[in-house]
């Protein structure tokens, strides 16, 4: 089993099926499920990734869902390199140190 | 007894649902025909200024620090005719206590919401606002859940949308996270029904109210520092509140004469429920995708009617691509020693031309900063970018295309605005007031109203009427 009572895991459902989405939206969006992601506590006794299991939220509602993951984190962070961006300081800095306050 | 909880249902019972969640009888300020009492709503439903101002206090909200952009300002001074080049300062909004301005709107609803005695708040929105309203909810012993729109289809995310969902969690909120698609409100209302938790709406009078704050400080900073009111206050604009709110407070300080400049990232061609080009932007806020929706009809908001009314209030509305927004993020870190994230900076971007506009001895005002971090910076920003297939390249801003590419000025002359054709908007508008209870004819008492609603005269009314072939 991967997750166990009380583990804190990230749970996947889908709220509307292609199908039952709104018609006034673009036809892109309707050819796909409206999804939902959120976390909580495994109120199950076990469980392996994709079953169907309950959760208890951080502030205590109780939500059904696809076990996705456990022990979830963020991995979003600071970027790669972007060299285009290096001129922007040195520039400036040029730009002022040039005499003259006027560009007349 | 199951309650249906299907799609038309709920948004059947959308009404009924919003007033219990908001606390509002929203028909009580309607005249049955196009004018509603705006004014009523704000008076009936919100606080005193005082009020605010301390409950702002207590929860260490507001008071921010303004700084002058010094080598700012003498770069726009290189570009600007002779005499010309304002002096460029900054409300640094980061300073509050979940980074943004945001924290003002939340304070004032976090704090009706206890003493309505609800359990709990809901937030929908993907900005700032989520750790905003958690952050209040924290100081306040309320349970907080914030709703987003956050993954398109293959489930991949917004960086900066994913920052603030940490944000949220770790101000103890329940995140909630949803695909592309406007269908949110639908399991917002589905949230609101089972919790009964109070709609922390951005949009009600007690959010509106307490950015009132904001604008009243800067008229006063001013004048206890240069003797006087600012000429212009630029204001990053999406829904309209940041600028309502801030307009509301200038006002109220005495400072009529001050200009309100709106200012948005252009999104031109984007569509915002498209799930294939949701990735495709690199703003998730600040931008014209809520901007001139929002100002051309407000109300289609979380609540029935809404406080943040853009159009009353703005003077012009001016739009920026998203290169040179990036270029000024950089440049204020760069030359000014202030690293504050993206969004914020719109309105300084559009800033730096507007002064070269202005003679040497006015002053123009950026009022916000917001904080920076993993996710909300121009490093994942632009890297989140190439990995969605948008070229970033140095040139011509005005070249930009929405969704393709991503340019950057090549140098600081290269930035400029553009200017949005406000009697367009406020036609639109008109419209789309009429539209909204089916209007064949304007009362005295509707002619007024949309002339305050649109900062208008009666003249355009009336012509704009008559071009609709509505009779007065």
């Amino acid at each position: 089993m991967e997750a166990k009572r009380g583990d804190w895991v990230r749970i996947h459902n889908t709220i509307l099926e292609v199908g039952q989405r709104a018609t006034n939206i673009p036809e892109d969006t309707q050819n796909v499920p409206l999804e939902m992601w959120v976390k909580g506590f495994l109120l199950d006794e076990s469980a392996n990734i994709g079953d169907k299991v309950t959760i208890e939220t951080y502030i205590g509602r109780t939500v059904k869902g696809n076990l996705l993951e456990v022990n979830p984190y963020y991995r979003h962070d600071f970027g790669k390199s972007i060299p285009e961006l290096l001129y922007i300081g040195l520039q400036g800095r040029q730009i002022l140190a040039e005499e003259g306050d006027n560009n007349d | 007894m199951t309650k249906d909880m299907s799609y038309d249902v709920i948004m059947e019972r959308r009404t009924e649902i919003m007033k219990t969640a908001v606390g509002i009888d929203y028909e009580i300020f309607e005249s049955g025909s196009i004018a509603f009492d705006y004014e009523r709503m704000m008076k009936e439903t919100g606080y005193s200024f005082q009020e605010i101002k301390e409950i702002q206090e207590t929860t260490g909200v507001g008071n921010t620090p303004v700084y002058e952009l010094r080598n700012i300002t003498q770069l726009a001074r290189k570009f600007a005719p002779k005499g010309k080049g304002a002096r460029i300062f900054i409300k640094d909004e980061a300073g509050n206590p979940s980074g943004s301005f945001k924290a003002r709107r939340a304070a004032t609803a976090c704090y009706h919401a206890k003493r309505l005695g609800y359990k709990g708040v809901i937030a929908a929105t993907s900005g700032n606002y989520g750790a905003a309203v958690a952050s209040q909810a924290a100081m306040l012993g309320l349970k907080c859940i914030v709703l987003q729109e956050c993954y398109d289809s293959r489930g991949i995310g917004q960086p900066e949308i994913i920052e603030k969902a940490r944000a949220c969690e770790a101000l103890g909120a329940e995140v909630i996270q949803l695909s592309v698609g406007p269908e949110l409100f639908y399991t917002f209302l589905v949230l609101l029904e089972e919790t009964g938790y109070f709609n922390a709406s951005l949009y009600s009078p007690f959010g509106i109210a307490g950015v009132e704050t904001l604008g009243y400080e800067l008229s006063m900073e001013f004048r206890e520092k240069e003797g006087r009111d600012p000429d212009v206050v630029v204001i990053t604009n999406a829904g309209g509140g940041n600028l309502t709110g801030t307009a509301r407070g200038l006002i109220r300080a005495g400072a009529r004469d001050t200009k309100i400049v709106g200012a948005s990232v252009s999104l031109h061609g984007l569509h915002m429920a498209s799930d294939t080009q949701f990735n495709k932007k690199s703003f998730t806020t600040g931008h014209t995708g809520f901007g001139i929706p929002f100002a051309t009809w407000p109300d289609r908001s979380d609540v029935p009617r809404s406080a943040a009314r853009p159009l009353r209030y703005m003077d012009r509305y001016v739009t920026v691509n998203q290169g040179s927004v990036f270029y000024m993020t950089e440049l204020l870190a760069q030359l000014e020693g202030l690293e504050r994230g993206p969004a914020g900076n719109t309105a300084l971007s559009a800033a730096f031309y507007l002064a070269q506009e202005m003679d040497e001895d006015q002053i123009i005002v950026v009022q916000e900063t917001e904080y920076t971090g993993a996710g909300k910076h121009i490093n994942p920003q632009l890297t989140f970018a190439k990995e969605n297939g948008i070229e970033i390249i140095i040139g011509d801003p005005s070249k930009e295309i929405p969704g393709k590419n991503i340019i950057l000025p090549k140098d600081p002359s290269y930035i400029k605005i553009e200017e949005l054709d406000l009697n367009k908007t406020k036609k639109s508008y008109i419209k789309n007031a009429i539209n909204h209870v089916k209007a064949t004819n304007a009362t005295k008492e509707d002619l007024d109203f949309l002339v305050e609603d649109t900062k208008s005269n009666i003249e355009f009314v009336k012509t704009t009427l008559d071009e609709l072939g509505i009779s007065h």
